[in-house]
């Protein structure tokens, strides 16, 4: 293979700048492979997070020519020779260094989820759940937590008065799980309006764009939310659910 | 650069590691109601449990009525050629059924029978489909069920933390030193008791299915602190890692596409795997290709494909097809799917391996076969516990997971390991905190330990001119991939130890560029002591067993002893120096053993 320039930011809060690296990249690297050849002979010191390698563990998420992905799953091969790659940290996250970025906003607001309320078992002790009740939810427990949604947020991106009252996609599909779990019992309708900030999102679908587990976050996670949220008002479809027994109550 | 200032944290229980281990065991400890600290090397969420594929085995009978902990602990102890801890075999089996329909009670959502009960799948070694799993990203599901039900424990986590060393107080353990690796500073955790949870080894070899996490800091840790450590000579090689392009070389693929009807075949398409059943397990082996088909379908009237021999057998079955010039150019061998399954089969069950193959490699395994080898992917050995309470042998000390030794003896059955991370991580979490309610007295620490620490720890940063610490980390793997790697003989072992003397002292001279803001290279620098350690550990008790057995194959003892079978190597660092010796294994009680003569 021929050879590459990688731009790669280097830098921490008090500044930085993009800076060169050729390489020649064997067959089958991936961009991640590639940062790892340099920090192994060229600087020691570049920082940036991984651990599986294998599109599992969502540690690796960069912007490669601006485009936020997993940099385990990227291939050089996309890339035509003599091109010029940069890599740059998410942006949406303070930066720590280099390619890492502080995500505790996303820890913070994943321990405001209130999380599951079981309902009571069977007379065996044991649950009972039908494979087609728990698809749609199975395909959000594919989430990797890379929290590249989370990065092109427009919310999060650009509103920084507003990360208070806003969870963003990541932890809508989160919520949705859990509204959706045939075990859970809890109402979670507030803290998807209040403090979830449901409202906020305008459905513009990056997020859907750039999960890499190809989760149908906007249309099988947020939109039901949000549909949901409007019935939890409509005083109409409150008594009905009443009526039917449809979770609505807290147990 | 030279500032050693330190923050101190205080805890009851100190957990180290935060995979499903680690994360079970602080759950637990919380739950006793004692204070808990829980470290992360990583951030959480992401330890190597999140690549766990194949399932959770628990004889929990959803499929085969049959199945119950006796089967199980069976299996197991078969699989481990009879070195495992019995009691611990018997605990796991007993307990994996409870912890499964507890994770499920905590949100987890296994893959589901017809009747809406946990589907079992088939797995190397195990008699009976008994791996609860999610397609094949089962340790995903586990560790986000742990990592979400524990944040509302009152647990306090420290990611990206590393522990360096443990601090003693007379004969017991009284906290741990280390540094935050997005600051670079320090920190110490005084803590009446700690648990272990940090998981493997496998850097320190080349082809590997392990992260730059597995580097071996709580082995060394335990080591370091006088506590034993056993059978460090069982090194599991993973039958199936990918072996092209060579950037993926050594990227787990699950024993779960044999489970789903995967088998193995050499460039001359033959299934070769019948030509190497061991006797131990013809009894229950198909010996012909037209049993084994008829096996998928009928399992009660004919004996299991030799594709599902526990994985010791089939890692060495492919090396030697690869050796005997029936392997593909890249060094491996065949692995096919496609031909008894179809298209949507293999995407529901295995859609991991899908794309992992379609985005790495390029290829459709939904219409070619895989290419495969074996990839170094766990270790047996690691800290000796108690087999109830998982206290190790130095007071205050608790191991779990994959860093305790004897639970699977010579050879880990697939399914075992998510398994033994809930049972023995509960009872980690249980006894550790029980430990440090009993404790009496103050907790004292001499401060002059921690400093003397903390300026070692700089040091790379002030050395003029010393070694790259990636160069010193990728020549270790060269040494024991070559030298330490699945078969192994008497005059190469001699020959890594050679050469692991000569990285120690290259080691001691590293030297590091930049400030310690999340530095990679001084963690690296760092994590090399504990990298070499095990290595040479590794080594030694190689050197020590003169015989074949589980996941340690010696070319000059090609054949199990039974006298070995019998023994256990232990290591202990006393006044500096390793030292080795053969004790003797636990000894099974009669109602356990009369389990083993029933039905050969």
């Amino acid at each position: 293979m021929a050879q590459f320039t990688m731009r790669v930011f280097r830098g921490d809060p008090s500044g930085g700048g993009f800076q060169d690296y050729t390489v020649e990249p064997e067959e089958g690297m991936v961009v991640l492979d590639v940062i790892h050849r340099i920090q192994a002979t060229q600087a020691n010191d570049l920082a940036c997070r991984w651990n599986c390698k294998a599109g599992k563990c969502g540690s690796c998420s960069a912007e490669v020519n601006g485009k936020p992905r997993l940099m385990c799953m990227t291939r050089m091969d996309l890339f035509q020779p003599g091109d010029t790659i940069t890599v740059a940290p998410i942006r949406t996250f303070p930066l720590i260094r280099d390619l890492v970025t502080d995500v505790s906003y996303n820890y913070e607001k994943a321990k405001q989820v209130p999380p599951l309320r079981l309902k009571p078992p069977e007379p065996d002790g044991t649950y009972r759940m039908m494979q087609e009740d728990i698809d749609r939810i199975q395909e959000f427990h594919k989430c990797i937590e890379c929290f590249l949604c989370q990065d092109v947020c427009h919310v999060i991106r650009d509103h920084e008065d507003k990360k208070r009252v806003f969870s963003g996609p990541r932890f809508f599909i989160k919520l949705a799980s859990l509204d959706m779990h045939p075990l859970d019992t809890r109402d979670r309708s507030s803290f998807i309006t209040e403090n979830a900030g449901i409202g906020l999102c305008n459905i513009t679908k990056c997020c859907t764009e750039v999960c890499p587990e190809h989760i149908h976050i906007t249309d099988n996670g947020i939109i039901p939310l949000k549909e949901r949220a409007a019935d939890s008002l409509d005083p109409i479809v409150w008594l009905l659910r009443r009526f039917r027994g449809q979770k609505s109550r807290p147990a | 650069m030279a500032n050693a200032d330190y923050e101190t944290h205080e805890h009851d229980v100190l957990v180290i590691g935060a995979g499903g281990a680690g994360l079970r065991a602080a759950i637990e400890a919380a739950a006793q109601g004692v204070s808990v600290g829980l470290v992360c090397k990583s951030l959480l969420g992401k330890a190597h449990t999140v690549m766990a594929e194949g399932g959770i085995a628990a004889s929990l009978g959803n499929v085969w009525p049959e199945d119950n902990w006796q089967v199980h602990f069976r299996d197991t102890m078969r699989g481990g050629k009879m070195l495992n801890n019995w009691r611990m075999a018997q605990l796991h089996a007993q307990e994996a059924p409870d912890r499964v329909l507890e994770l499920e009670r905590w949100g987890a959502l296994f893959d589901r029978t017809k009747d809406g009960r946990i589907l079992q799948r088939d797995f190397g070694g195990h008699r009976y489909a008994r791996l609860a799993h999610v397609g094949d990203r089962t340790g995903l599901e586990m560790i986000r069920t742990l990592q979400y039900h524990g944040i509302h424990q009152g647990i306090d986590v420290y990611m990206e933390c590393k522990v360096e060393r443990l601090l003693k107080d007379g004969d017991r353990v009284c906290g741990a030193f280390g540094y935050w690796r997005n600051t670079g500073k320090f920190v110490f955790f005084k803590a009446k008791a700690i648990v272990l949870a940090t998981g493997g080894v496998g850097k320190a070899w080349k082809v590997t299915s392990n992260s730059w996490e597995y580097t071996g800091d709580g082995h060394s840790l335990a080591l370091w602190a006088g506590a034993d450590l056993i059978d460090m000579e069982f090194v599991q090689f993973h039958p199936t890692g990918m072996v092209w392009p060579p950037s993926v070389r050594g990227i787990l693929v699950t024993e779960g596409v044999r489970g789903d009807g995967g088998t193995l075949k050499n460039t001359k398409g033959e299934r070769f795997m019948f030509n190497y059943i061991p006797e131990f397990f013809k009894g229950e082996t198909a010996d012909n290709e037209a049993e084994a088909d008829r096996w998928y379908t009928d399992k009660k009237n004919n004996r299991r494909t030799p594709d599902l021999l526990p994985r010791d057998e089939v890692a060495r079955a492919i090396n030697a097809e690869i050796k005997g010039g029936r392997g593909t150019p890249h060094d491996g061998v065949l692995l096919d799917i496609c031909t008894r399954r179809p298209a949507d089969y293999i995407r529901k069950r295995l859609p991991s391996m899908y794309h992992q193959f379609k985005e790495l490699a390029g290829v459709d395994i939904t219409k070619e076969p895989m290419e495969v080898g074996p990839t170094c992917h766990y270790i047996m050995g690691g800290v000796r516990v108690d087999a109830d309470t998982t206290a190790a042998t130095v007071k205050g000390l608790f191991a779990a997971g994959e860093v305790a030794g004897g639970m699977h003896g010579s050879n880990r059955l697939g399914g075992n390991s998510l398994s033994d991370l809930l049972v023995f991580g509960r009872r980690a979490g249980l006894y550790a905190a029980l430990y440090a309610k009993d404790f009496g007295g103050p907790l004292t620490v001499e401060s002059s330990q921690v400093e003397s620490l903390a300026r070692e720890m700089l040091a790379p940063f002030t050395r003029s001119g010393g070694e790259n610490p990636y160069a010193i980390q990728a020549d270790l793997q060269e040494t024991m991939q070559n030298l330490v790697g699945l078969i192994r003989t008497e005059h190469e072992l001699r020959e890594a130890l050679k050469r692991i003397e000569s990285l120690k002292h290259r080691a001691g001279r590293t030297h590091i560029d930049g400030g310690r803001t999340y530095n990679p290279g001084w963690h690296m620098a760092l994590d090399l002591a504990s990298l070499l350690t095990v290595a040479e550990c590794c080594t030694l008790a190689a050197l020590e067993r003169r015989e074949s057995r589980g996941g340690h194959t010696r070319d000059d003892h090609p054949y199990t002893d039974d006298a070995w079978g019998k023994i256990n190597v232990v290591i202990r660092q006393r006044q500096g120096a390793l030292a080795l010796s053969r004790e003797p294994l636990p000894e099974m009680p009669a109602e356990l053993r009369a389990l083993f003569q029933e039905r050969k």
